[in-house]
């Protein structure tokens, strides 16, 4: 590590719903594969070909396009013990990094106290997206919530800019610490504070940037984009999360087309993400880690897929060992898992590659235990 | 009519309710604070609190509750003048929690908070027995894995310690792990007929069945008594201890007083307020467990009366009382389920509290995110003069006369707001803020947006957090 190799910055893309592993890091010259998919199944000669038993699905070409130049770990058969089937409890899972019991916490807000001990940048945690998904929570720790870098902060709603800033002034001035009382009193005015500081200072981000890469119109091609402007603003952010909405990936029924699309949509941004950094000399400063909370059942239902286990996530950047981590999870009938992939690699794994061999964090505390490390990091 | 009763009145509905509008609170201070108290205790006298026909037919969703769920409660809540019976379902729902992303069957869960609908304000020991009996929580807890001879500890653990009991009080613990144990065995056979079948199957309710063939019959001592004990009897031999009494008016205090600390420091941190505590605790033994007892002599409480602003407002609290103060959503109309959307985004969801030990509360209702949130989603409705409420509030500030001072404004504001009271810095900034043209006319065409600008700068504030 050189002296001069700007802070780590870690950027997780989470997409929800659970899209389907088997159709993602599709084993296509596997004979069970043809016989649990007869109308979902993706012919060989369309599979992206990672190697003579798996490959990309079709849609992904900009991902498979920078696994090519090794910049993308695929992490097959990723998982966690018990496997829950309901996109809530399973999402909170991969969020609080807790499966056997209810956690409150986040294991990012954890790392994000651990990064910023003293609260110094209140932009050390940066959540693009509505509502701050709970792998960002943790009790005092502040994290920037965005919905759109065009509209930031508090009371958005007010549409004349003098009247806002006029607004903003007074609020400002309204949640000083010295007005008031009460043992709460401190705490929401520093949050109050700490809300209208961030947006301030992210919202200088945009006039910061300029690029040649143009995103898609898509919310989350556009919050790709807005990583990119905060990352390249240097607010010195290091955990950046966004992600699609809830259930965009539940394809229980038209899986061909809709996960055709998603995966599309979803690739082409991170492809445009990845060539905006490279095109300021920002990729060796970010890896991305992209998951889901569970696969989905391996036998199809006609149309889609139902809830599953097993899963594969993927951590890309130009620091990360590109190659295929895990082992591709069984499809032979007697080693399913009641008819779903069985996960073989924890994905406290996973976290703990990246806290320790990328962030540099101690990941026992985060995780509350040590998980064997992977070596995807360069 | 003295203007602190008023005051007083916005009080109570915002604590036994989800605050009124102020010409509700000019009728209900008529009638008398505790005629009022009474009418919110007995919501048997008015039967759904209002006429659901309409709305019932107009979404159909809720024939079965396949969806639509939280937002039925939510309408209820808008709409309710059994405002405490609302207050209730909730109240309960965040201490006997159950949640949607384990059981994903919203007809369970709908009987469920239909149940307290039913039992609220009853008899702690009678809800004891219900929710024990209740199948979203013998799913959720895992009773029905429980069996005599292999007993799932999950439910006879948390019935103590977080239904209760609690972990301990006054620096000692309730009860020992033989007494959970104990505890897991009296319910054993308390089960449900199916397991609560997963999509697409939810549309049908689980029902609760005892099976005597599972149930371990034979001698246990729980809390230091002896008997060959079933879940009743257990329950019984919860609701005399005193540990129990002290939780459930922590719990009251907390949620209808000031905020306390968080549930797990309760063993080693005293009450906030002792005295309330155990007036409460006197109530419970002296009215065989009643709630609706206690919180009679909660809500006529000097130290009910005095806790005003003392609470951080709860995000459903937070949302359903900015919809009622503008008067939205009183007849139907497509979109009801944004109300879902917003809970989730202000950090509580109905129906998916995040642990079993359910939504942490006071200050913990606040993060960046949330904060922003909360402030512009109130923000942005109060500054909309199309809303009846807010229509409501320009037309009484426009009957004071032809012109209006700026601090005449923002203390019209505030006390249409519900009397709020803001720190002496705090009104002064605002009525700066309100100064632009010195003195302003009531019938100039700007002066909706006057009084729109106005609220919007009170409900930014601080002060505004707290309920």
């Amino acid at each position: 590590m050189t002296s001069n190799r700007k802070d780590p910055v870690l950027v997780v893309l989470q997409m929800s719903g659970a899209y389907d592993a088997l159709n993602t890091i599709i084993p296509y010259n596997d004979p069970h594969y043809k016989d649990y998919r007869p109308m979902l199944k993706v012919e060989p000669e369309e599979v992206l070909a990672i190697n003579d038993k798996v490959g990309f699905h079709p849609a992904m070409a900009p991902i498979k396009s920078l696994y090519d130049q090794g910049n993308v770990a695929v992490i097959q058969g990723i998982g966690y013990p018990n496997p829950i089937r309901s996109h809530f409890r399973s999402m909170d899972i991969w969020h609080t990094a807790a499966p056997d019991k209810m956690g409150m916490d986040g294991w990012l807000g954890r790392s994000i106290r651990d990064l910023d001990p003293n609260k110094e940048n209140v932009l050390t945690g940066v959540n693009f997206g509505r509502g701050l998904p709970r792998a960002l929570a943790s009790s005092g720790v502040s994290v920037a919530s965005v919905g759109s870098l065009d509209s930031l902060g508090v009371l958005t709603g007010i549409e004349s800019q003098d009247q806002r800033s006029e607004a903003l002034d007074i609020f400002a001035r309204m949640y000083s610490p010295m007005i008031g009382s009460g043992p709460t009193n401190d705490y929401l005015s520093q949050t109050g504070l700490d809300a209208l500081k961030g947006a301030d200072i992210l919202s200088t981000a945009p006039g910061k940037y300029s690029s040649s890469v143009e995103y898609n119109g898509d919310q989350f091609s556009q919050w790709c984009k807005n990583v990119a402007q905060v990352h390249l603003a240097g607010l010195g952010s290091r955990v950046l999360y966004t992600g699609l909405n809830p259930g965009a990936f539940d394809t229980h029924a038209n899986q061909p087309v809709a996960l055709s699309k998603l995966w599309s949509d979803v690739s082409v941004a991170i492809g445009d993400l990845y060539q905006d950094l490279k095109e300021h000399e920002a990729s060796e400063e970010v890896v991305f880690l992209m998951f889901t909370e569970f696969g989905r059942r391996v036998q199809e239902n006609g149309s889609g897929t139902d809830h599953g286990s097993g899963s594969v996530a993927f951590v890309i950047g130009d620091q990360v060992e590109g190659g295929l981590y895990g082992e591709y999870p069984s499809l032979e009938p007697d080693k399913l898992d009641q008819g779903d992939l069985r996960w073989n690699n924890d994905f406290r794994s996973t976290y703990a590659t990246l806290l320790e061999k990328w962030m540099g964090l101690d990941s026992k505390p985060i995780l509350r235990d040590a998980y064997e490390q992977f070596d995807f990091i360069k | 009519m003295a203007d602190k009763d008023i005051a007083l009145m916005a009080h109570l509905m915002r604590r036994a309710g989800f605050g009124a509008q102020y010409h509700e609170l000019e009728a209900r201070a008529a009638k008398g604070y505790e005629e009022t108290v009474e009418e919110l205790l007995h919501p048997e006298d008015n039967p759904h609190g209002m006429d659901l026909d309409l709305a019932e037919r107009y979404f159909i969703e809720w024939n079965h509750f396949v969806r639509g769920v939280p937002e039925h409660h939510a309408w209820r809540m808008i709409n309710s003048k059994n405002q405490l019976e609302e207050k209730m379902i909730l109240f309960w729902h965040g201490i006997l929690c159950i949640s949607d992303s384990k059981l994903q069957s919203y007809p369970t869960e709908h009987q469920e908070l239909e149940m307290f609908r039913r039992c609220g304000l009853g008899s702690f020991r009678d809800l004891l027995v219900e929710i024990s009996r209740d199948p979203a929580m013998i799913y959720y807890l895992d009773n029905c894995l429980s069996h005599k001879g292999a007993i799932n500890e999950n439910y006879g653990r948390e019935l103590l310690e977080l239904f209760s009991l609690g972990v301990g009080m006054d620096g000692e613990f309730n009860y020992t792990e033989d007494d959970v144990k104990e505890c897991a065995r009296a319910f054993t056979g308390w089960t449900i007929a199916n397991s609560i079948p997963q999509q697409p199957y939810g549309r049908y309710a689980a029902k609760f069945v005892y099976n005597p063939d599972d149930h371990d019959d034979g001698e246990k001592t729980f809390l230091g008594e002896t008997g060959r004990f079933n879940g009743e009897d257990v329950i019984d031999i919860i609701v005399k201890q005193p540990a129990t009494a002290r939780f459930i008016s922590r719990h009251m205090y907390n949620y209808f007083v000031a905020d306390d600390v968080e549930v797990p420091s309760w063993m080693d941190t005293p009450p906030r307020d002792p005295e309330t505590i155990k007036m409460l605790e006197e109530e419970y033994y002296r009215s065989g467990y009643n709630i609706r007892s206690m919180l009679r002599v909660l809500f006529n409480s000097d130290g009910f009366k005095n806790a005003r602003f003392s609470r951080v407002k709860s995000p459903i609290e937070t949302i359903i009382g900015t919809l009622r103060l503008i008067g939205d959503w009183t007849t139907p109309k497509p979109g009801l389920e944004f109300i879902f959307d917003e809970m989730k985004y202000m950090g509580q969801e109905i129906l998916n509290p995040p642990s079993v030990e359910g939504w942490h509360t006071g200050r913990e209702w606040i993060d960046g995110g949330t904060l922003a949130h909360r402030i512009n989603f109130v923000a942005d409705s109060v500054s909309d003069a199309e809303y009846p409420g807010i229509r409501d509030i320009i037309n009484r500030l426009a009957n004071e006369g032809p012109t209006i001072s700026p601090e005449g404004l923002v203390d019209g504001c505030l006390q249409m707001l519900g009397d709020y009271e803001m720190a002496d810095e705090t009104r002064d900034m605002l009525i700066a803020h309100a100064e632009k043209g010195s003195v302003l006319r009531t019938d100039a065409e700007d002066f909706p947006s006057q009084v729109g600008e106005t609220l919007q700068m009170i409900v930014a504030t601080k002060e505004y957090l707290y309920a």
